[in-house]
């Protein structure tokens, strides 16, 4: 049988039937083998879509045979494509690596429950990216957001609750903001489909209504993807979280919801209507510019290696919304290739302090002076990660920072503030990665004797992203294919 | 072996060479540096092995791969950066020879470490010569930043890490703050940026932004420390003595120049330069450099920063050549780097046998010292002579074609700061040569003899260099030719 | 816009108000449930603005009966649509609730600024 045709259906599909599978494994080993399984197989499934719409082609399926627009459509750009090889590869790689971390942080006998809530976390991801259907987006957000409330505050860390009860309720705010602005437009189209939306909005007499549906739609996903200055929930979630759960999380999470406002603003709105352009590039670009700026900065002065790590997303996300806020095809691209990028560094650079976190209780900085010494090989790929995102050359951060700046540079008047801004946050970013380095390297160690290295489950699986990271910056030709074709995509549905 | 294939060679040999050296530094201290002289030796062998070829007119190139349409990492080979890896890679084996003198003397730490971060930075700087783009440039670059940064550290001591921290920080943020936008700008606007005869921005750029794009090649380049970017070469003189003299005085400095010649040569184009009157203003910053650094070089008491502060006024003799856009000049500028190399590393080599066999560092401590070390002191000399230019060192040779480079530009300004800072060069250097051979020791202190054999037959092969520079420059000169006939497009 | 005009949105005007009663409450309550119900009000108001919103002028209930087949229906689908949007609501205040007990378990208090202080 071939499943082709059904892939974008078992994108969803398979991850979400596995999560109550997965809790009937008791024995934890199982549950762990269930899941992984899972994880795994969404992987290759998205990278098989990824390999068929690489060159600009595209994937449909109708849920239940009923057609678009009246029945559910699922669809799979290369935008997609690449957001769900973001989405299932942190996931598949974090859930190998996962087992002794998870051991030290989650009680065996609610581990086949956490299990479950990682492969609901991952199905409504997976579903987000699939979805040609407004309020199908929705409801997999939803999915999602509940299963990462659960998953956040699933560690032993008290101070997870109170994070994860703010990120719960501006999470909820966000995914609200969104509902009202589908409602509005519903209201005036009459239709659900988001191609469907873009053909319909030419009609609309009272364009009223569709202005402010752009609004609460583009705020409420600015919240969920912790676009600076909404992002407050985010450094504590992520801080507190289990270590495994952050690698997942800090990969993908935000970039999901980057997508859907991309998706959402140049689908529906950006042909439709008269100066949205302007007013998504003036909105987002002053937006990014400060949290690129403000949230570098704070990274410089952070002490904990994990909030650190948290702030330098923060930033991170700035340069994707800069990108996307140039709205031109360069932009987009680069736009689109910081998100693989991006992940690729921070989940490697998440997955090396879950392998400090073996040893090292607190991971405030000062508390982890001379880890190099014990942990050589954990610390390298640590290092290796770090380099990937202030962007030296031959790493994968390099090369969407390059076309970020060639695309700022386009910007006329802009462009050199645009470029000095970009330059001077790397040199920040280059300040609290060297912290880290220095303090792992050449501070004398507090702890004596010096603990060993990490389990070498969760280390093969670092080394793997951070040859990730260096693979992607020697040839990125295939990430770069998506993006470019994403960006293409996005910029035929401009006015 | 063909050329090409001894690109990769050159770049993998120390590359090797470290690894050996780690390697071996766990058996036996002997063994090691039986494999720093022999990575030294060959990586020389391959390297002037390439000469005869350069001579024949051949370019050879070694990419690497493409990261995006345009931009890659590739390699090519042409004379200035030949003349470079040249130098570099000869004096690798002299200054290996100095370093295993020199760092027994002082009974050194962590002395595995020191050679293998020394066999790093040198494959960095065989990468910097042999660059074929701006990127490969800027790579290669900032690994040799980082390499050095551990040789500069090597002491340990909080001062020593305030001082490398200097150092690390002002190359890293000029490189990554002005260097970077300046290539991005240059790729952004031409599409590329291979080192092409006769330069790529021609028609490009035009205007107030070839000079402002100039100024942000210039001191973002910060290896060529034309001021104000010129404090981290004093902040590098914590590190031992071999480290200052190859390094801080030829591969991390001439690094420098050789860039911002490059990017004037092959990026910019001279001829294109000399038509913008907006990038004039070069040859003002490299002539108050000149005269500033010999002032500020007037008022030193320490052996070494004197000569640091020496070497940014050199440094910015190359630049200034190179910025009199002229074919002899910029000969002019080539020769002097090897010139300015062969005499400063001698007077690096002397200050640190004085500091071996005496530990003085400071110039008062200086008097009478001929006596006690004649071999040190006359190479001292000799160095000195070729800093001031005097007739028949290499200092005469290069600063011959820099004035003949300036007349045919008519540019008096540095017709006038040449003669002007070599009546400083002698007002700093000569007294100090001049105590050391008549005045009397300082009574009440410790006797003490030449410096270990090693360091002594060192640095009297670097004199000898030097004086047989000003006879048999020809070789050099036939080659840097050939670059002011790859200048025209 | 007249006062009939006005009046003939009333429903978006419940809604509005209601909405920011709602975000309100959970901007400004420092008790944790007290927020959790501002969040519940919040999401009621989206919920009446997808009902309301569906009802046509003089139509009846969407089932289709023989011999009928020619009435005019009220839109069925945002119904369904807020049917699941409630569900939505249900577990995410299920789950509030629940991450606040495990906080006051944890440290025997909900009250936010207290939270604050004992970390």
């Amino acid at each position: 049988m071939d499943l082709t045709p059904h892939l974008p259906a078992l994108q969803v599909i398979v991850p979400m039937l596995s999560a109550p599978l997965v809790l009937l494994l008791k024995p934890r080993g199982l549950a762990w083998a269930g899941a992984t399984a899972a994880s795994v197989l969404s992987f290759a499934i998205a990278l098989n879509m990824a390999l068929i719409v690489v060159d600009g082609g595209r994937l449909h399926y109708d849920m239940g045979g009923w057609a678009a627009p009246y029945g559910i459509e699922l669809s799979v750009g290369a935008f997609s494509a690449l957001v769900l090889l973001i989405v299932t590869g942190a996931a598949a790689a974090a859930m190998i690596a996962a087992r002794p971390s998870i051991d030290r942080q989650i009680e065996a006998g609610r581990q086949p429950l956490f299990y479950s809530a990682w492969l609901l976390a991952l199905a409504g991801l997976a579903g987000i990216a699939v979805s040609a259907d407004a309020f199908n987006i929705f409801v997999f957000m939803e999915i999602s957001s509940l299963a990462s409330y659960i998953l956040i505050a699933g560690g032993p860390d008290r101070r997870a609750l109170p994070a994860v009860f703010k990120y719960l309720i501006m999470g909820t705010i966000g995914a609200t903001f969104y509902l009202i602005g589908v409602g509005l437009v519903y209201m005036m189209t009459g239709t659900l489909n988001l191609a469907d939306m873009e053909a319909r909005i030419v009609n609309v007499t009272d364009i009223n209504p569709i202005l402010v549906a752009a609004g609460f739609i583009t705020i409420g996903l600015a919240l969920k993807a912790a676009v600076f200055p909404l992002h407050v929930w985010l450094p504590n979630a992520y801080t507190h979280a289990p270590h495994m759960v952050t690698v997942f999380l800090a990969a993908c999470a935000t970039k999901v919801a980057i997508y859907v406002l991309i998706r959402f603003d140049f689908f529906v709105f950006q042909a439709n209507l008269e100066n949205h352009s302007l007013q998504f590039s003036l909105f987002l670009m002053p937006l990014a510019l400060m949290g690129i700026l403000v949230a570098s900065a704070v990274a410089m002065f952070e002490g904990h290696i994990k909030r650190l790590l948290a702030m330098s997303s923060v930033a991170q996300i700035g340069y994707i919304i800069l990108g996307a806020s140039f709205i031109t095809e360069a932009g987009l691209t680069a736009a689109a290739a910081h998100m693989f990028n991006h992940a690729l560094a921070k989940g490697g650079l998440f997955l090396a302090i879950a392998g400090l976190a073996c040893h090292y209780r607190d991971l405030r900085l000062d508390q982890l002076a001379g880890a190099a010494r014990s942990m050589p090989w954990t610390a390298a790929a640590l290092v290796i990660c770090g380099f990937s995102l202030i962007g030296v050359p031959g790493t994968a951060g390099f090369i969407s920072k390059w076309l970020l700046i060639d695309a700022a540079m386009d910007e006329g008047g802009l462009a050199w503030l645009l470029v000095a801004i970009i330059i001077i946050s790397s040199l920040m970013a280059l300040a609290y990665i060297w912290r880290i380095v220095e303090t792992l390297y050449f501070r004398p160690a507090v702890e004596e004797p010096a603990p060993g290295e990490a389990p070498l489950q969760l280390l093969l699986v670092t080394w793997l992203v951070a040859l990730a990271n260096i693979f992607f910056g020697l040839f990125p030709q295939f990430p770069l294919a998506l993006a470019s074709a994403a960006a293409q995509l996005l910029m035929r549905h401009t006015l | 072996m063909s050329a090409d294939n001894a690109i990769v060679l050159a770049l993998c040999v120390p590359l090797l060479t470290a690894v050996g050296i780690q390697l071996a530094g766990r058996i036996s201290d002997n063994l090691r540096e039986a494999v720093t002289l022999t990575g030294a030796a060959a990586l020389a062998w391959v390297v002037w092995g390439m000469l005869p070829a350069l001579f024949a007119g051949a370019r050879p190139e070694f990419t690497v791969g493409e990261l995006l349409p345009g931009i890659g990492i590739a390699f090519t080979v042409e004379p200035l950066g030949m003349l470079f890896a040249a130098l570099a890679s000869g004096l690798w084996i002299i200054n290996s020879v100095y370093s295993i003198g020199y760092m027994r003397g002082n009974k050194e730490k962590h002395q595995t470490r020191f050679y293998t971060c020394f066999a790093l930075a040198l494959s960095a700087t065989i990468g910097i010569a042999f660059a074929g783009n701006l990127l490969t440039l800027f790579l290669c670059y900032e690994l040799l930043t980082l390499s050095t940064y551990p040789l500069v550290a090597h002491k340990g001591d909080e001062a020593t890490i305030r001082s490398a921290r200097v150092y690390l920080g002002i190359l890293l943020c000029t490189s990554i703050g002005l260097l970077l936008p300046a290539i991005l700008w240059t790729y952004h606007v031409a599409g590329h940026g291979d080192f092409t005869a006769g330069g790529i921005l021609e028609g490009h750029i035009a205007g107030a932004d070839v000079g402002l794009l100039l100024a942000l090649f210039v001191f973002g380049i910060g290896k060529a420390a034309v001021m104000p970017v010129h404090r981290w070469l004093p902040a590098a003189m914590v590190a031992p003595t071999p480290v200052s003299a190859l390094l801080h005085a030829v591969a991390v400095v001439k690094a420098g120049v050789f860039s911002v010649t490059k990017v004037i040569v092959y990026i910019f184009g001279v001829d294109f330069l000399f038509a913008t009157p907006s990038s004039g203003w070069l040859v003002y910053a490299a002539a108050f450099t000149i005269i500033a650094a010999s002032l500020v070089a007037l008022r030193q008491q320490n052996l070494k920063r004197l000569l640091a502060y020496s070497t940014i006024a050199q440094l910015s003799y190359v630049v200034m050549a190179a910025a009199v856009l002229k074919p002899l000049a910029e000969i002019g500028a080539a020769v002097h780097m090897v010139a300015h190399a062969f005499g400063k590393i001698t007077l690096f080599f002397a200050a640190g046998a004085i500091y071996t066999a005496a530990k003085k560092t400071e110039l008062g401590q200086l008097r009478g010292i001929g006596r006690r070390m004649p071999w040190t002191m006359a190479a001292f000399t000799i160095g000195a002579l070729s800093m001031i230019g005097v007739p028949p060192t290499a200092g005469f040779v290069s600063k011959w074609y820099i004035l003949a480079g300036a007349f045919e530009a008519n540019n008096l300004l540095a017709i006038f700061t040449i003669i002007a800072s070599t009546a400083l060069n002698a007002i700093y250097f000569l007294p100090i040569v001049f105590a050391a051979w008549f005045y009397n020791e300082q009574p009440g202190g410790t006797p003490h003899g030449e410096a270990p054999p090693l360091v002594v037959i060192a640095l009297c092969t670097t004199a000898l260099l030097t004086l047989g520079f000003f006879f048999f420059n020809g070789p050099v000169i036939e080659l840097e030719n050939q670059l002011v006939e790859g200048m025209l497009p | 816009m007249n006062l009939l005009e006005l009046l003939g949105y009333f429903n978006y005007w419940v809604f509005a108000v209601v909405l920011s009663v709602g975000l309100y409450t959970v901007i400004a309550k420092i008790n944790l449930v007290k927020k959790l119900i501002g969040l519940s009000i919040f999401q009621s108001a989206v919920f009446l603005m997808y009902i309301t919103m569906d009802k046509v002028e003089g139509g009846t209930a969407p089932i289709i009966q023989k011999g009928m087949e020619n009435q005019i229906y009220s839109n069925p689908l945002p119904q369904v649509l807020i049917l699941t949007a409630i569900v939505v609501g249900v577990s995410t205040l299920a789950l509030g609730l629940a991450i606040v007990v495990r906080i006051f378990e944890a440290y025997g208090t909900i009250e936010e600024d207290e939270i604050l202080d004992a970390d």
